[in-house]
């Protein structure tokens, strides 16, 4: 993952999401400013209600702003017309869902090379690609399973497969380990760490103090506004958890 | 997003629910194989009618009377074709002292007066044809009603495309002298005769009692539909006017003019015959004349009717069909919105999702189609209701084209409702 580009991964002016109208009109979103730079592993903290989802659906360009400006790596994305934003979804994003959603009666493999043929990359680095993909989250003895004869963090471990597999600047985790044991959860967070540790910048949704400790960066969301924002640790640089692993080592 | 990669997702969209997709195939399968085999069965009997009216010989008129009526007691005369010249004073006489309102009296005269060379030079030959009704033949106890039975001369056989397989066909001299000699049809011979019915040739048979020495067995002309035209007796006119039809009008007379391309001249030459001697104008004229080729058109066109209304019948049951492929697709749509929502947050375009339900939709119908075609052409090969099906190139190429299409635009509305779901409403969808 490179650095060199100069422009924030996600930058957010005054972003607001509003449903319905007038006396009834709900903000799930309320003005909000963020920032979050290359290499940066942000956890977005919050009950339920919050507006941590919502704040996700636009980050991922599955659900637009009211009002506000969501620049994506530099890209203003209200000037995306709908072909525009599957393709920035495709290239600059990495989706991983709580509830996985792999695609049932595809296996592993298939799951994996789905961005890449929505990409239009060639069959053969397809299948390189998404076999090092596999390997890089340890399942590359499963490669053939279909997502029913894989264990949840298994499964989850494809999705996140899927969603580094196209080498996109920011990888968007939806309370990704809501739906694991304490076992599995351990697995995808030392997951999300190697992946920061290498430089991708993640985003991970979460109401677990637990995992919001893996984070560089804590933004604690309170009625659709930001209530805190709290650095855990530099920008550049090994994740906390390593950190502190090294440092035991060291 | 590559065609063989979309091709694949549609192919496993469609095996995902095999039994489902078996069941929406089978419905334009059974449109497809109902138009084939129904244009078939229409093309068929068209075809077979216009065997039957081509054996008759494509340069062949037939001259019968306009009201019907054989064997009336007026006019005729007691005389073989060979001599009519005696004739032919009484028997004009009696047609021209008919009232205006007689009915239409075909006399051997007037078929004598059709070999005239100088009116009628496309006039080949002709045939005078008296037919008797529910004539019944026995021979040695066994019996037999004969469906057809005429009395006619020599020259008939050549009008009517008939030959003779066994024995001989009977002479100018057996006719001129009123000698009673019959031709069998092979259902009648090997009715009476049993075996090949070959053994009739030189055997003495009963028409209604009268013996009548068979001379020969006519060839095997085959059956058009429910009539078997080879159930017939052919004799030799003097005689069956003596003992069997009395000497009344004649039924029809066969004219045979010289070439196919003469046809339509005879026809004007024998009608200037024949309104000379009734005194009537083509347009108030007591007879006519049909030719195969006008027979032919009149049956083709309403084969043609006749095979349009099946083959609209069956096209409702492929509209049907397609029906059931956007039922089914409507119903894929539904139970994948997830499924559509997930592709929709990786990066499918909304190209790709159309295509891919587009795609899923063509090959449902498409196979369907290709399964219709199979069984439109081996159901084609059996005998349905007494016609042979004749397979029409065009019916296949229609029934399948209309299969995939009616797929395409049955599918257009699934593929674009799931294509236009929001990825947020479609991922949250349950």
């Amino acid at each position: 993952m490179t650095t060199g580009s100069k422009h924030p991964v996600i930058a957010l002016t005054r972003v607001s999401k509003q449903y319905g109208a007038g006396d009834t009109a709900v903000h799930a979103v309320a003005g909000v400013d963020l920032v979050v730079e290359h290499g940066d592993y942000l956890a977005v903290m919050g009950a339920s209600g919050s507006g941590k989802s919502t704040l996700m659906h636009i980050l991922g360009l599955l659900d637009e702003p009211s009002r506000g400006l969501y620049r994506l790596d530099g890209t203003d994305t209200r000037r995306l017309d709908e072909r525009q934003k599957s393709f920035v979804r495709n290239r600059k994003i990495g989706f991983v869902f709580q509830s996985f959603n792999l695609i049932p009666r595809a296996s592993a493999l298939a799951n994996v090379e789905l961005p890449l043929a929505y990409a239009g990359v060639g069959r053969v680095e397809r299948r390189a690609r998404a076999l090092a993909a596999l390997d890089r989250v340890g399942l590359a003895d499963r490669v053939g399973h279909l997502p029913t004869e894989l264990s949840g963090g298994q499964q989850q471990r494809v999705a996140v497969a899927r969603a580094i597999v196209t080498e996109p600047v920011v990888v968007l985790a939806d309370e990704p380990t809501g739906a694991l044991d304490s076992h599995s959860t351990a697995e995808i967070l030392d997951l999300f760490d190697e992946l920061n540790a290498s430089g991708r910048t993640i985003v991970i949704i979460t109401h677990e103090d637990e995992v919001a400790a893996h984070a560089k960066r804590e933004v604690r969301m309170l009625d659709g506004r930001i209530e805190s924002d709290v650095r855990l640790a530099p920008v550049v640089g090994l994740p906390p958890a390593l950190t502190a692993a090294s440092g035991v080592v060291a | 997003m590559n065609a063989g990669q979309t091709f694949r997702f549609a192919v496993s969209g469609v095996t995902a629910n095999k039994l489902r997709s078996a069941l929406t195939t089978l419905g334009i399968m059974i449109g497809v194989a109902a138009v084939i085999i129904l244009v078939a069965v229409g093309t068929g009997s068209s075809q077979a009618i216009q065997d039957s009216i081509s054996r008759l010989g494509s340069n062949t008129l037939t001259v019968s009377s306009s009201q019907g009526g054989t064997g009336g007691r007026g006019g005729g005369g007691g005389f073989g074709f060979a001599r009519p010249r005696a004739a032919a004073g009484a028997a004009s006489g009696a047609v021209s002292s008919g009232t205006q309102t007689r009915t239409a009296k075909l006399t051997l005269d007037d078929a004598y007066a059709l070999t005239d060379q100088t009116l009628a030079p496309d006039v080949q030959s002709v045939a005078p044809v008296v037919s008797v009704q529910s004539a019944v033949a026995t021979y040695e106890g066994a019996k037999h009603t004969i469906g057809t039975f005429i009395g006619t001369s020599p020259s008939y056989l050549s009008n009517d495309n008939d030959s003779v397989q066994a024995g001989r066909a009977f002479t100018d001299d057996e006719y001129s002298s009123g000698r009673r000699v019959a031709l069998l049809g092979p259902t009648v011979a090997k009715d009476l005769f049993g075996g090949d019915g070959l053994s009739a040739v030189d055997q003495d048979v009963q028409f209604n009692g009268v013996t009548y020495t068979v001379v020969g067995v006519l060839t095997a002309k085959g059956s058009t539909g429910p009539q078997d035209s080879d159930d017939r007796v052919i004799a030799a006119l003097p005689g069956v006017q003596a003992t069997l039809s009395g000497y009344g009008n004649l039924s029809s007379i066969s004219v045979k003019a010289t070439s196919a391309s003469t046809v339509a001249d005879a026809t004007s030459e024998v009608q200037g015959i024949l309104n000379g001697r009734h005194h009537v104008t083509t347009a108030t004229a007591d007879y006519s004349v049909f030719s195969s080729s006008s027979i032919l058109s009149a049956v083709t066109s309403s084969n043609q009717t006749f095979t349009v209304l099946l083959a609209s019948v069956a096209a409702i049951s492929l509209l049907v069909g397609g029906i059931g492929v956007m039922n089914i697709m409507l119903v894929t749509v539904t139970e994948r919105t997830r499924e559509i929502g997930i592709r929709k947050a990786i990066g499918a375009s909304r190209g790709t999702i159309v295509s891919q339900f587009l795609l899923e939709a063509i090959l449902l119908s498409l196979f369907g189609g290709l399964m219709g075609v199979a069984v439109g052409l081996l159901g084609s090969r059996f005998t349905i209701v007494g016609v042979t099906p004749v397979v029409a190139p065009y019916s296949v190429a229609l029934a399948f084209g209309v299969a995939v299409t009616v797929g395409l635009f049955f599918g257009l509305y699934p593929a674009n409702r799931a294509a236009a779901l929001r990825p947020i409403d479609a991922l949250r969808y349950e």
